[in-house]
């Protein structure tokens, strides 16, 4: 009989957790000395002035006003736009679409939609919203550009939902003489809503990171006032950070650090909610 | 008018290549409770769900044969009528994710009744009718999850009876149940027969013995002996009945 090398694999495992946990702390040391490093310059600067004011050339004077407005209204069509069709797409996607070959190879190019540098969703946008639609660098082509980004996640975390709701749920449904849509709407959809909203949350938490997209489009890096409507121009708060940073001051370095202290906020209560959701909701259906 | 509830002539049926009934005839009289038994892939769920079309939900399924309810050809009717007809008692209890209420009130829902008190009634009705009443009166708006198996398959009955089907079909209802809440649902299934023509499958021979008025034995798809269940027990005719209900076999 072959003798187990017991004790030598004792030690790989020893040395493999150790090898980890040292990767782990490397990667949370970073990010550690980068909060620090923000934190210490910044959190001087919050304070109501910083959320109040206009962009100015003067650095103690700026605010965030017009990059957090532009940011909330974009957000706000984003979400009026992408919701609607990533949900009913996934919905349909998973209950009614026949499950051939062309319901697999939409499957996997939506999946990849989701692996997009969102560089190119604004070449996109820019070729298709701002020229061709002729909307121009507005609030509406960006947020329509932005709906294209988080789409895919949106039709991905939907499918994924519904996927999970047993089908004993839907035959019990069906058994009792509903129809397709009444078993979906009163049942799928209900108890796959956790897992949608989370996936939503998400989504909307990856739309207020982004800049590149926005930038291509010709979203403004200064505009001293905040949109009134869908055709106005906007800026959001990465691309005012991503302004800061170039600029020579120093002051203004400063500003980008509490800048980011906001949307580091931001992104953490969206990113909170979705826990909080998906833990609420898990308790109240378990199937 | 024919003396028979449910009935098949010349029934087959193919999931894909696979024959799962062959040429099946029986007859179901009214009020009573038929139990289908067999070993496992004998075709006695599939038959089931051919009363209320539930196979229909399984992609490239075959069917041929005539399948009548009161004389009406099953397959001419309007589903959803029919399975408001037809009610249907899964093998896992199969609760809705919503209050003990709302699952109950569900099939009321659905057929479009608006009036909230035609709804209580109902609800509490069919809640008496399924011996769930008592235990669960003044916790109506619970999550209906946070009953036990037992009280939740109840809870699936009473949700089936809530829209008075005349049919009742039960795929294994007491399978994954303890022995006090499956005595409990066998004493349900002997009530409910005066209103309610039952058809059960059942893997457990004494269940069947307790329960039944008739008995139907499967095999390969194929319906090898039928008769009354105090005859199937004590006198079958086919050797193979004999072997099954005696344990010898399946």
């Amino acid at each position: 009989m072959k003798s187990y090398p017991y004790t030598s694999a004792k030690s790989t495992d020893k040395v493999f957790k150790y090898i980890a946990l040292s990767f782990t702390v490397f990667a949370l040391g970073i990010l550690v000395v980068l909060l620090i490093d923000i934190f210490s310059k910044g959190i001087a600067r919050i304070n109501w002035d910083f959320f109040r004011n206009l962009p100015s050339r003067h650095a103690e004077k700026s605010g965030i006003i017009t990059a957090l407005a532009g940011m909330l209204s974009l957000l706000f069509f984003t979400i009026v736009i992408a919701l609607p069709i990533g949900i009913l797409a996934g919905i349909y996607l998973q209950e009614y679409g026949k499950k051939n070959r062309l319901a697999k190879f939409i499957e996997i190019n939506i999946s990849n939609l989701a692996g997009v540098p969102s560089v190119i969703y604004g070449i996109l946008g820019l070729t298709l919203f701002v020229r061709i639609l002729k909307l121009g660098n507005s609030l509406i082509a960006g947020a329509l550009t932005l709906s294209l980004l988080i789409l895919p996640i949106i039709i991905v975390a939907t499918r994924e939902a519904i996927r999970a709701v047993p089908d004993s749920l839907r035959e019990g449904s069906y058994g009792m003489g509903a129809t397709k849509w009444q078993t979906t709407s009163k049942i799928v959809f209900p108890a796959a809503l956790g897992g949608i909203l989370t996936g939503i949350i998400l989504a909307v938490s990856r739309a207020i990171g982004e800049t590149a997209p926005l930038l291509v489009i010709g979203a403004l890096v200064y505009v001293p006032f905040i949109p009134e409507g869908p055709k106005d121009q906007f800026t959001t708060l990465p691309i005012q950070i991503f302004n800061w940073t170039s600029r020579p001051q120093a002051a203004f370095i400063v500003n980008a650090a509490a800048g980011i202290i906001v949307l580091l906020l931001i992104t953490f209560l969206l990113n909170g909610l979705a826990i909080y959701v998906r833990n609420k909701w898990y308790k109240k259906i378990k199937y | 008018m024919s003396m028979f509830k449910l009935e098949t002539k010349n029934a087959n049926l193919w999931y894909g290549e696979k024959q799962a009934l062959k040429n099946i005839s029986i007859g179901i009289e009214p009020n009573t409770v038929t139990a289908f038994i067999g070993p496992s892939g004998c075709g006695k769920s599939t038959l089931l769900r051919c009363f209320n079309r539930m196979n229909e939900l399984i992609e490239n399924t075959k069917i041929e044969g005539e399948f009548l309810m009161d004389d009406t050809d099953i397959y001419d009717m309007d589903v959803y009528e029919l399975r408001k007809r037809v009610g249907m008692v899964f093998q896992k209890p199969n609760p809705f994710p919503k209050s003990i209420f709302d699952n109950v009130a569900y099939g009321l829902r659905i057929i479009g009744e608006k009036n909230r008190n035609a709804i209580k009634d109902k609800v509490e009705l069919s809640l008496k009718n399924a011996a769930l009443w008592d235990e669960v009166n003044g916790i109506l708006n619970k999550p209906a999850l946070s009953l036990s198996g037992g009280q939740q398959q109840r809870l699936c009955i009473a949700r089936t009876l809530a829209i008075e089907p005349s049919v009742v079909l039960m795929d294994e209802p007491a399978s994954s149940l303890d022995p006090i809440s499956t005595s409990k649902i066998e004493d349900l299934i002997y009530k409910l027969k005066q209103k309610f023509t039952i058809v059960i499958v059942t893997h457990n021979m004494q269940q069947a013995a307790r329960v039944s008025n008739k008995t139907a034995f499967f095999y390969l798809g194929e319906l090898i002996e039928f008769d009354n269940t105090e005859k199937m027990f004590t006198d079958p005719q086919n050797q193979r009945t004999q072997n099954y209900v005696t344990g010898r076999f399946g």
